[in-house]
């Protein structure tokens, strides 16, 4: 068992390094100097953070409601959560692309444009981050039992303070592992952004479009380079937030 | 006094039909009954956690059925104790006491004469964790009688613990009893138990009520 999960480990160093020797330290250099690339960082990292942070705002009340309250087709809907999980990315892309086409849709982008701009990276990053968040949500509220918001209700507690003096506090490991999937996949998302908000440089290019472009036109090197850059990135949030969570654990 | 009259409860295909019993001012009373029996969603109905389809709740002849459960001034200490884990055991004797915005000095006062007289003065800034089983229950009390309520429902508050744990909680109950003038249910499967401690024991059999 042992020699199983270690070859998965050993081929995942592997592939990052692998990397590391396809690249050079004046190819990174080099692409955190290109003004495109230096965008596309800093359109990542703010639409990532956005799309994290509504994916919480959704997450939370929606896993809450999902784990707390039954009601007639409770399985229909759980379903229906798990779509974007289940989808091929390019196909959320194109699904959203063909909303805001229909009638409502284009009411919608009279007001606010959504294809093709910087909303619309976040609609789809949302899309499939969000399901993530709501998913560890539910399993998060279902794990912790319902008895000390009942006794904080006998208490004097109503509702809504069970829920954010009890419940909530008791919650905030989940909090934080919903909140970094949301980030990381946001950060990773790629196929949706690519359909739905287009690949445009100084507009709508993030990070994993730049190793798309990059690619596309045989720059390897500066492919690789981003790449290296995104994978740096990712990893010192999830470590940052997993010693975050360890640091302050449920019990002082 | 507390009057449960008809009441009826259904939980899925479970039904309780037709509880009726009371319990005067100071009373201790043991309700037995077997494992699924339906004696917690009695409690719970008592306590407002649980909707009933018919029948009435009364204290003292005012209706609470409908009453929310932090109106009814009812303690509750669940099997468990159900202490809330992330706060310490101070903070969990004064939660109610902070919802009914005591001040800060009365807050302390009565945490700590409630600490003493349940023996866990010694525990008050730890966290839950690592605390025994008897210990957790004496913090689950100690919070259920915070705020001064008229009635106590305990929910088979000793089945976890060992025999010398139980013995001590035991002479805690009498003591409360005793000096608090509290009127109690308590919810047991042990015969010896409810001998012991009750001044009435009633039994939960076949979804009915019936005198031990």
């Amino acid at each position: 068992m042992g020699v199983v999960g270690a070859t998965y480990i050993i081929l995942i160093v592997a592939m990052i390094l692998a990397d590391f020797t396809y690249t050079s330290t004046d190819h990174i250099l080099e692409a955190l100097g290109s003004k495109e690339i230096q965008y596309s960082i800093k359109l990542s990292l703010i639409t990532s953070t956005i799309t994290m942070v509504l994916s919480l705002v959704v997450g939370i009340p929606l896993g809450y409601f999902m784990a707390r309250v039954n009601f007639r087709f409770k399985k229909v809907i759980d379903a229906i959560l798990d779509i974007p999980i289940v989808l091929p990315p390019l196909v959320i892309g194109l699904s959203l692309l063909i909303l805001f086409q229909t009638i409502p849709g284009q009411w919608i982008e009279s007001q606010v444009r959504f294809t093709y701009t910087v909303y619309g990276v976040i609609l789809a990053q949302f899309m499939v981050a969000c399901a993530f968040a709501v998913r560890t949500m539910y399993v998060t509220f279902m794990q912790i039992s319902d008895r000390q918001e009942q006794v904080g209700l006998t208490l004097g507690c109503n509702k809504k303070q069970a829920f954010f003096k009890i419940l909530l506090p008791q919650a905030r490991n989940g909090i934080l592992t919903a909140g970094s999937l949301a980030w990381a996949r946001a950060l990773g998302e790629f196929g949706p952004i690519l359909i739905f908000a287009g690949a445009t440089r100084m507009r709508t290019e993030v990070l994993s479009t730049t190793v798309f472009l990059e690619m596309s036109v045989g720059n390897i090197e500066a492919a690789v380079a981003v790449s290296l850059i995104m994978i740096f990135a990712g990893f010192l949030v999830l470590f940052i937030v997993r010693i975050f969570g360890e640091k302050i654990p449920l019990t002082r | 006094m507390i009057e449960l009259r008809d009441i009826s409860i259904q939980q899925g295909n479970f039904l309780l039909s037709d509880i009726n019993f009371s319990i005067e001012k100071g009373e201790y009373v043991v309700l037995m009954g077997k494992t699924g029996s339906g004696k917690t969603t009695i409690i719970e109905a008592i306590c407002g956690l649980r909707s009933i389809s018919g029948g009435q709740i009364l204290v003292n002849g005012s209706d609470y059925t409908q009453l929310a459960p932090g109106d009814r001034g009812v303690g509750y200490v669940p099997q468990d104790g159900a202490v809330f884990s992330h706060m310490s055991v101070r903070e969990n004797i004064q939660f109610a006491l902070k919802l009914r915005k005591w001040n800060a000095t009365e807050m302390k006062e009565q945490c700590e004469q409630l600490a003493k007289i349940l023996s866990i003065s010694h525990l008050l800034d730890r966290m839950p964790e690592g605390l025994s089983g008897g210990e957790i229950q004496r913090v689950a009390l100690a919070r259920a009688l915070s705020f001064k309520p008229d009635f106590l429902c305990l929910d088979e508050p000793v089945s976890a613990l060992d025999e010398e744990t139980k013995e001590n909680l035991y002479l805690l109950f009498e003591d409360l009893k005793k000096s608090m003038n509290i009127t109690i249910l308590h919810i047991s499967h042990s015969t010896a138990e409810a001998k012991r401690l009750a001044d009435r024991i009633i039994v939960l059999e076949d979804g009915k009520i019936r005198p031990y």
